[in-house]
């Protein structure tokens, strides 16, 4: 009886700390496998066409509508006090400091991290990983250190490309639309704007991309070794699912303690 | 007395509450063709794939060339797997891959050879198993057969000494899987690895063995030649290439 007690108790939290420690062990490889030569220059290339190139569209999107419902909410907001001519740097900092990053990183996961995870579970489910240990290629080496580091490449550009996007964005709803003046508004946006905001901005997307990819890559190479038992089509489908959920979890998290930092 | 190639040494091996291996023992010679047969879900994949390291035994021992495969040094076992290929029971070809790529890979990935070297080793091999003209097609796009020969050619375009087979022609017509059989044969006479094939082909893939080990409830239960086996002496081996499941079950008791 107590023995299956402390066995109840017990087993979650121990398979939370092993799945904890092979998840560090998998990150630490990976990072390791970047610096190890020849460097892979082609699949890098390809990971940050599929994680950066393909996820552009969506990211202008994305950025232009938040943009532009953060125009419309800031306006309606500052006019109550008067103070809609600073428009412009509450729309710049919202996005530079918080949105931008954020909203990249979930979107990015969204469109690219569940597909790596799905594509890893396919591999891991159909051997294709085993052929890789039985080839004598280190799976992690080829799987997980070019889509990290073509990670770390496209979240700081795409999240800078969705704060451009995003501030013209406000600059549509909050000038042309409700009539703040254009000049007020865009110099509002370079005189809030500090190196520090932009830095900032890009210390939360660096973090985002190794949480990310980390996160879609780990559930992808061990969807076989899910709490349900589950293997095949399944395996996968849970993987990729869990990816995407505890991604954007970390991702929040991660935002909250940075910006504890950094403030 | 010579020293075996690789050799199992009561090896057992259990999945959760599923006891695969009950002790196996089974010596594999060099540059020989041993086939193991056994009924579906008998454990032969596990098998292969303890000498490959995907698997580790629970208890027992796997030895290569007299020396535990466990405590080969970090170089030594690189070096045995470096020579050696695995052919996969569905294939593992990667899909994201050409034909040509997939065939090259190994060497991409493992070697030191120009492209110019790769592109005339991997169109060799191509050639040999005739499926030239396929180098951009994807593995889903390719047929059944097709995708075997492909594996077929990735798992010898490094020139292994050893190959491990599993079910190499599962799925495949009578034409093709003999097909399989003769470049199976053909090969190994040319380059003389030794060969390990799980296989149902029976009796058609006798004819490429040196050895054929019977695996049942985990443990070898029949070790011998073609002629021993197809002689019928052994109850138990006798009953499962008749597919008498009665007589097989009986044989046992």
């Amino acid at each position: 009886m107590i023995t299956r007690l402390i066995e109840t108790i017990g087993s979650p939290f121990s398979s939370y700390i092993e799945s904890t420690g092979r998840l560090t062990r998998f990150f630490l490889a990976g990072i390791r496998q970047i610096a190890v030569l020849p460097f892979q220059w082609n699949k890098i290339l390809d990971q940050i066409g599929f994680i950066g190139a393909k996820s552009l569209f969506v990211i202008l999107l994305t950025g232009l509508f938040t943009g532009m419902v953060l125009g419309l909410q800031g306006y309606y907001s500052l006019v109550d006090f008067g103070s809609e001519a600073a428009l412009g740097a509450a729309v710049a900092l919202s996005l530079i400091r918080e949105l931008g990053p954020v909203l990249t990183a979930i979107m990015i996961t969204a469109r690219a991290g569940s597909a790596m995870t799905a594509e890893i579970g396919v591999m891991r489910m159909s051997e294709q990983i085993d052929a890789l240990i039985t080839m004598q290629i280190n799976p992690v080496r080829f799987i997980f250190s070019p889509r990290i580091l073509a990670a770390l490449i496209s979240f700081p550009l795409l999240t800078a490309f969705f704060d451009v996007v995003g501030i013209f964005g406000g600059f549509l709803s909050g000038s042309l639309l409700m009539g703040i003046n254009e000049t007020v508004y865009m110099d509002k946006v370079i005189q809030s704007v500090k190196m520090i905001d932009i830095w900032g901005g890009f210390i939360k997307s660096f973090v985002f991309a190794l949480v990310v990819a980390t996160i879609c890559c780990y559930r992808g190479y061990f969807a076989h070794m899910n709490n349900q038992g589950q293997t095949g089509a399944k395996g996968v489908s849970l993987a990729t699912t869990s990816a995407v959920v505890q991604s954007c979890i970390w991702i929040l998290i991660f935002d909250y303690a940075i910006t504890y930092f950094l403030v | 007395m010579t020293q075996p190639f690789i050799e199992f040494k009561n090896v057992y091996k259990r999945f959760g509450n599923l006891e695969v291996l009950k002790g196996v023992n089974l010596s594999i010679e060099k540059g020989t063709v041993t086939v193991v047969i056994g009924k579906s879900g008998s454990g032969k994949s596990v098998l292969l794939k303890h000498i490959v390291g995907l698997v580790q035994e629970d208890e027992g021992d796997v030895l290569i060339q007299g020396k535990s495969l466990n405590r080969l040094s970090g170089k030594q076992a690189r070096q045995f797997k470096k020579n050696m290929s695995y052919m996969f029971q569905d294939n593992a070809l990667f899909d994201f891959l050409t034909a040509f790529e997939n065939i090259a890979l190994p060497l991409a990935e493992t070697t030191r050879m120009t492209v110019e070297q790769i592109r005339k080793k991997v169109h060799d091999r191509m050639a040999r198993l005739s499926i030239e003209g396929i180098d951009h097609k994807y593995p889903s796009e390719l047929s059944g057969g097709m995708r075997k020969r492909v594996a077929l050619a990735r798992a010898l375009v490094t020139d292994p000494e050893l190959i491990l087979f599993d079910e190499p022609t599962t799925g495949l017509d009578p034409i093709r899987k003999n097909d399989v059989h003769h470049l199976i044969r053909e090969f190994q006479k040319q380059f003389g690895f030794t060969a390990v094939i799980v296989s149902h082909d029976i009796p058609d893939i006798f004819d490429l063995a040196q050895q054929i080990a019977l695996l049942d409830e985990g443990k070898i239960v029949f070790k011998g030649t073609r002629q021993e086996i197809m002689a019928c002496e052994h109850e138990t081996a006798c009953a499962f290439i008749r597919g008498r499941e009665m007589l097989y079950d009986r044989s046992k008791t």
